[in-house]
Protein backbone atom coordinates (compact mmCIF):
# COMPACT_ATOMS: atom_id res chain seq x y z
CA UNK A 1 0.00 0.00 0.00
CA UNK A 2 2.30 2.56 1.28
CA UNK A 3 5.03 1.58 -1.54
CA UNK A 4 2.42 2.42 -4.13
CA UNK A 5 1.44 5.63 -2.88
CA UNK A 6 4.65 6.83 -2.77
CA UNK A 7 5.19 6.03 -6.49
CA UNK A 8 1.97 7.83 -7.32
CA UNK A 9 3.20 11.18 -5.37
CA UNK A 10 5.72 10.79 -8.42
CA UNK A 11 9.16 11.68 -8.52
CA UNK A 12 10.25 9.03 -5.88
CA UNK A 13 11.27 6.79 -8.42
CA UNK A 14 13.96 9.09 -9.69
CA UNK A 15 14.87 10.62 -6.33
CA UNK A 16 15.50 8.82 -2.87
CA UNK A 17 14.07 9.33 0.32
CA UNK A 18 17.91 10.53 1.49
CA UNK A 19 17.43 13.21 -1.06
CA UNK A 20 14.13 14.05 0.09
CA UNK A 21 15.38 14.62 3.57
CA UNK A 22 18.71 16.63 2.63
CA UNK A 23 16.07 18.68 0.71
CA UNK A 24 13.95 19.19 3.67
CA UNK A 25 16.62 19.60 6.20
CA UNK A 26 18.06 22.52 3.65
CA UNK A 27 14.99 24.23 3.99
CA UNK A 28 14.74 24.15 7.68
CA UNK A 29 18.06 25.70 7.73
CA UNK A 30 16.41 29.12 6.40
CA UNK A 31 13.37 29.19 8.09
CA UNK A 32 13.84 31.40 11.35
CA UNK A 33 10.84 29.70 13.36
CA UNK A 34 12.87 26.46 13.60
CA UNK A 35 16.03 27.20 12.28
CA UNK A 36 17.45 27.44 15.86
CA UNK A 37 15.82 24.84 17.30
CA UNK A 38 18.63 22.37 18.47
CA UNK A 39 20.88 20.35 16.09
CA UNK A 40 19.35 17.20 16.00
CA UNK A 41 17.03 16.46 13.19
CA UNK A 42 13.90 16.21 15.40
CA UNK A 43 11.67 18.37 13.41
CA UNK A 44 9.15 16.50 11.52
CA UNK A 45 8.89 17.25 7.83
CA UNK A 46 5.18 18.29 8.18
CA UNK A 47 6.37 21.10 10.79
CA UNK A 48 9.11 21.97 8.06
CA UNK A 49 6.47 22.14 5.42
CA UNK A 50 4.10 24.37 7.63
CA UNK A 51 6.62 27.10 8.84
CA UNK A 52 7.71 27.20 5.50
CA UNK A 53 4.09 27.82 3.87
CA UNK A 54 4.51 30.65 6.78
CA UNK A 55 7.42 32.08 6.30
CA UNK A 56 6.32 32.55 2.99
CA UNK A 57 3.51 34.13 3.30
CA UNK A 58 5.19 36.72 6.19
CA UNK A 59 7.49 37.25 3.38
CA UNK A 60 4.67 37.97 0.83
CA UNK A 61 2.76 39.84 3.17
CA UNK A 62 6.41 42.37 3.76
CA UNK A 63 6.83 42.89 0.18
CA UNK A 64 3.10 44.18 -0.46
CA UNK A 65 3.69 46.13 2.94
CA UNK A 66 7.08 47.71 1.32
CA UNK A 67 5.17 47.82 -2.15
CA UNK A 68 2.63 50.17 -0.59
CA UNK A 69 5.20 51.88 1.22
CA UNK A 70 7.51 52.50 -1.66
CA UNK A 71 4.35 54.09 -4.16
CA UNK A 72 3.75 56.24 -1.80
CA UNK A 73 7.72 57.57 -1.25
CA UNK A 74 8.21 57.53 -4.90
CA UNK A 75 4.62 59.57 -5.58
CA UNK A 76 5.80 62.42 -3.21
CA UNK A 77 9.36 62.39 -4.67
CA UNK A 78 10.25 65.96 -6.88
CA UNK A 79 12.34 64.90 -9.84
CA UNK A 80 15.40 67.58 -8.66
CA UNK A 81 15.20 66.30 -5.28
CA UNK A 82 18.44 64.54 -3.27
CA UNK A 83 16.09 61.94 -3.49
CA UNK A 84 15.56 61.38 -7.18
CA UNK A 85 19.43 62.28 -7.59
CA UNK A 86 19.96 58.84 -5.54
CA UNK A 87 17.41 57.10 -7.58
CA UNK A 88 19.28 58.18 -10.89
CA UNK A 89 22.27 56.46 -9.47
CA UNK A 90 21.12 53.47 -8.47
CA UNK A 91 19.62 52.98 -12.26
CA UNK B 1 49.92 26.83 -35.63
CA UNK B 2 48.93 27.67 -31.99
CA UNK B 3 51.09 25.10 -31.21
CA UNK B 4 54.08 26.58 -33.00
CA UNK B 5 53.34 29.72 -31.84
CA UNK B 6 53.52 28.67 -27.56
CA UNK B 7 56.37 26.41 -28.00
CA UNK B 8 59.09 28.64 -28.42
CA UNK B 9 58.08 30.68 -25.20
CA UNK B 10 58.64 28.33 -22.23
CA UNK B 11 62.16 27.70 -24.02
CA UNK B 12 63.14 31.05 -24.73
CA UNK B 13 61.87 32.34 -21.17
CA UNK B 14 64.27 29.40 -19.88
CA UNK B 15 67.15 32.02 -18.45
CA UNK B 16 67.90 31.55 -14.69
CA UNK B 17 66.56 34.55 -13.79
CA UNK B 18 63.19 33.73 -15.43
CA UNK B 19 62.83 30.22 -14.46
CA UNK B 20 63.79 31.43 -10.75
CA UNK B 21 60.79 34.01 -10.61
CA UNK B 22 58.73 31.25 -12.71
CA UNK B 23 59.37 29.37 -9.93
CA UNK B 24 58.17 31.42 -6.97
CA UNK B 25 55.42 32.57 -9.02
CA UNK B 26 54.53 29.15 -9.06
CA UNK B 27 54.79 28.16 -5.69
CA UNK B 28 52.79 30.90 -5.10
CA UNK B 29 50.19 29.99 -6.81
CA UNK B 30 50.06 26.40 -5.31
CA UNK B 31 49.76 28.19 -2.21
CA UNK B 32 47.12 29.99 -3.19
CA UNK B 33 45.59 27.10 -4.85
CA UNK B 34 45.98 25.55 -1.59
CA UNK B 35 44.36 28.33 0.42
CA UNK B 36 41.54 28.19 -1.85
CA UNK B 37 40.98 24.71 -1.01
CA UNK B 38 41.03 25.07 2.46
CA UNK B 39 38.66 27.95 2.28
CA UNK B 40 36.36 25.91 -0.01
CA UNK B 41 36.10 23.32 2.37
CA UNK B 42 35.49 25.32 5.15
CA UNK B 43 32.38 26.61 3.73
CA UNK B 44 29.45 24.35 4.53
CA UNK B 45 28.10 22.35 1.62
CA UNK B 46 24.29 23.51 1.87
CA UNK B 47 25.54 27.71 1.95
CA UNK B 48 27.92 27.82 -0.68
CA UNK B 49 25.12 26.92 -3.99
CA UNK B 50 22.61 29.10 -2.75
CA UNK B 51 24.78 32.20 -1.64
CA UNK B 52 23.95 33.47 -4.69
CA UNK B 53 20.84 35.16 -3.22
CA UNK B 54 22.92 36.67 -0.25
CA UNK B 55 25.29 38.80 -2.02
CA UNK B 56 25.36 42.33 -2.61
CA UNK B 57 25.83 42.37 -6.28
CA UNK B 58 22.65 40.36 -6.32
CA UNK B 59 20.83 42.94 -4.52
CA UNK B 60 22.16 45.94 -6.60
CA UNK B 61 20.93 43.98 -9.72
CA UNK B 62 17.65 43.67 -8.41
CA UNK B 63 17.47 47.10 -6.78
CA UNK B 64 18.52 48.98 -10.14
CA UNK B 65 15.93 46.86 -11.97
CA UNK B 66 13.26 47.29 -9.90
CA UNK B 67 13.81 51.24 -9.85
CA UNK B 68 14.19 51.29 -13.77
CA UNK B 69 10.62 49.31 -13.89
CA UNK B 70 9.05 52.44 -11.86
CA UNK B 71 10.86 54.74 -13.48
CA UNK B 72 9.20 53.12 -16.94
CA UNK B 73 5.88 52.65 -15.44
CA UNK B 74 5.79 56.18 -14.50
CA UNK B 75 6.66 57.69 -17.00
CA UNK B 76 4.20 55.71 -19.23
CA UNK B 77 1.30 55.31 -16.87
CA UNK B 78 1.30 57.89 -14.45
CA UNK B 79 -1.06 55.79 -12.57
CA UNK B 80 -1.94 57.68 -9.70
CA UNK B 81 -4.94 55.80 -8.95
CA UNK B 82 -5.60 53.03 -5.41
CA UNK B 83 -3.05 49.75 -7.66
CA UNK B 84 -0.08 52.01 -7.46
CA UNK B 85 1.18 49.75 -4.46
CA UNK B 86 0.24 46.24 -6.69
CA UNK B 87 2.06 48.12 -9.44
CA UNK B 88 5.23 48.42 -7.75
CA UNK B 89 4.60 44.95 -6.21
CA UNK B 90 4.35 43.28 -10.00
CA UNK B 91 7.14 45.22 -10.57
CA UNK B 92 9.10 43.99 -7.68
CA UNK B 93 8.39 40.81 -8.64
CA UNK B 94 9.26 40.89 -11.97
CA UNK B 95 12.44 42.39 -11.42
CA UNK B 96 13.08 39.61 -8.98
CA UNK B 97 12.21 36.51 -11.36
CA UNK B 98 14.53 38.67 -13.73
CA UNK B 99 17.41 38.44 -11.22
CA UNK B 100 17.24 35.04 -11.19
CA UNK B 101 18.31 34.62 -14.65
CA UNK B 102 15.78 32.06 -15.97
CA UNK B 103 17.16 29.11 -13.76
CA UNK B 104 14.42 27.93 -11.64
CA UNK B 105 11.05 27.32 -12.21
CA UNK B 106 9.35 29.95 -10.09
CA UNK B 107 11.34 32.72 -11.89
CA UNK B 108 9.92 31.27 -15.27
CA UNK B 109 6.64 31.34 -14.05
CA UNK B 110 6.45 34.63 -12.70
CA UNK B 111 7.74 36.40 -16.11
CA UNK B 112 5.52 33.87 -18.48
CA UNK B 113 2.13 34.78 -16.66
CA UNK B 114 2.36 38.24 -14.56
CA UNK B 115 -1.36 38.69 -14.73
CA UNK B 116 -2.30 35.59 -13.85
CA UNK B 117 -0.40 35.85 -10.64
CA UNK B 118 -1.57 39.33 -10.06
CA UNK B 119 -5.15 37.91 -10.27
CA UNK B 120 -4.61 34.70 -8.29
CA UNK B 121 -2.70 37.08 -5.60
CA UNK B 122 -6.44 39.28 -5.60
CA UNK B 123 -8.16 36.63 -5.25
CA UNK B 124 -6.78 34.43 -2.81
CA UNK B 125 -6.64 36.61 0.03
CA UNK B 126 -10.27 36.51 0.94
CA UNK B 127 -10.04 33.28 0.12
CA UNK B 128 -7.37 32.84 2.97
CA UNK B 129 -9.69 34.60 4.96
CA UNK B 130 -12.67 32.55 5.08
CA UNK B 131 -10.80 29.50 5.22
CA UNK B 132 -9.46 30.94 8.46
CA UNK B 133 -12.65 31.64 10.06
CA UNK B 134 -13.70 28.73 8.97
CA UNK B 135 -11.22 26.55 10.70
CA UNK B 136 -11.87 29.05 13.86
CA UNK B 137 -15.29 28.16 13.21
CA UNK B 138 -14.79 24.91 13.19
CA UNK B 139 -12.34 25.14 16.38
CA UNK B 140 -14.84 26.56 18.73
CA UNK B 141 -17.24 24.12 17.73
CA UNK B 142 -15.64 21.28 18.17
CA UNK B 143 -12.16 21.31 19.54
CA UNK B 144 -11.58 17.65 19.50
CA UNK B 145 -8.51 16.61 17.94
CA UNK B 146 -10.06 12.85 16.38
CA UNK B 147 -12.33 15.21 14.15
CA UNK B 148 -9.23 16.32 11.98
CA UNK B 149 -8.28 13.12 11.62
CA UNK B 150 -11.25 12.23 10.70
CA UNK B 151 -11.56 15.02 8.17
CA UNK B 152 -7.80 14.59 6.80
CA UNK B 153 -8.57 10.40 5.90
CA UNK B 154 -8.33 11.59 2.10
CA UNK B 155 -4.95 13.27 2.34
CA UNK B 156 -2.18 13.30 5.17
CA UNK B 157 -1.39 16.13 6.27
CA UNK B 158 1.87 16.13 4.90
CA UNK B 159 0.43 16.20 1.85
CA UNK B 160 -2.34 18.72 2.48
CA UNK B 161 1.14 20.81 3.18
CA UNK B 162 3.06 19.84 0.33
CA UNK B 163 -0.24 21.42 -2.59
CA UNK B 164 -0.21 24.24 -0.25
CA UNK B 165 3.56 25.19 -0.39
CA UNK B 166 3.42 24.17 -4.28
CA UNK B 167 0.64 26.96 -4.59
CA UNK B 168 2.47 29.42 -2.68
CA UNK B 169 5.80 29.23 -4.93
CA UNK B 170 5.02 30.44 -8.11
CA UNK B 171 4.81 27.93 -11.51
CA UNK B 172 4.97 24.92 -8.64
CA UNK B 173 1.53 24.05 -8.44
CA UNK B 174 1.80 20.62 -10.04
CA UNK B 175 5.28 19.77 -9.52
CA UNK B 176 6.40 16.38 -7.69
CA UNK B 177 7.59 16.92 -3.74
CA UNK B 178 11.51 17.16 -4.69
CA UNK B 179 11.19 20.09 -7.03
CA UNK B 180 8.59 22.23 -4.51
CA UNK B 181 11.32 21.32 -1.45
CA UNK B 182 14.30 22.69 -4.08
CA UNK B 183 11.99 26.06 -5.62
CA UNK B 184 10.77 26.92 -2.66
CA UNK B 185 14.69 27.00 -0.81
CA UNK B 186 15.50 29.24 -3.60
CA UNK B 187 12.76 31.44 -3.49
CA UNK B 188 12.47 32.16 0.14
CA UNK B 189 16.37 33.24 -0.58
CA UNK B 190 14.99 35.43 -3.38
CA UNK B 191 12.34 36.85 -1.44
CA UNK B 192 14.52 37.57 1.56
CA UNK B 193 16.73 39.61 -0.76
CA UNK B 194 13.59 41.52 -2.54
CA UNK B 195 12.47 42.42 1.40
CA UNK B 196 16.19 43.13 1.81
CA UNK B 197 16.55 45.41 -1.05
CA UNK B 198 12.97 47.03 -1.07
CA UNK B 199 13.28 48.44 3.08
CA UNK B 200 16.89 49.46 1.75
CA UNK B 201 15.24 52.04 -0.88
CA UNK B 202 12.75 52.49 1.54
CA UNK B 203 14.97 53.91 4.27
CA UNK B 204 17.34 55.56 1.36
CA UNK B 205 13.97 57.45 0.22
CA UNK B 206 12.61 58.66 3.34
CA UNK B 207 15.88 58.86 5.25
CA UNK B 208 16.36 62.54 3.61
CA UNK B 209 13.08 63.49 2.47
CA UNK B 210 11.90 65.10 5.33
CA UNK B 211 12.89 64.71 9.17
CA UNK B 212 9.51 64.36 10.55
CA UNK B 213 9.34 61.03 8.33
CA UNK B 214 11.87 58.49 10.72
CA UNK B 215 9.73 55.68 10.17
CA UNK B 216 12.30 53.85 9.24
CA UNK B 217 12.00 51.61 12.35
CA UNK B 218 8.48 50.69 11.49
CA UNK B 219 9.38 49.07 8.63
CA UNK B 220 8.72 45.66 8.45
CA UNK B 221 12.28 43.70 7.78
CA UNK B 222 13.33 40.35 7.40
CA UNK B 223 15.70 38.55 10.46
CA UNK B 224 19.07 39.02 9.40
CA UNK B 225 20.26 35.38 7.74
CA UNK B 226 23.02 35.03 10.33
CA UNK B 227 25.23 32.31 10.35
Amino acid sequence: MSSRRSRQSGGSSRISDDQIIDLVSKLRQLLPEIRDSRRSDKVPASKVLQETCNYIKNLHKEVDDLSERLSQLLSTIDPDSPEAAIIRSLI
Amino acid sequence: MSSSLISPNPIAMGNPPAAASDRSREAKARRRKKKAQAQAQAQPKARSQSSKWKSQAQQQIFSSSLLQALANSRRGGGGSGGGAGRAVREAADRALAASAKGRTRWSRAILAGRIRISKFRKRKRPAAAVAAAAAAAGRSRKPRVSVSRLRGKGLPAVQRKVRVLGRLVPGCRKEPLPVILEEATDYIEALEMQVRAMSELARLLSGGASNGAGSSSNSPTAPPPSQ
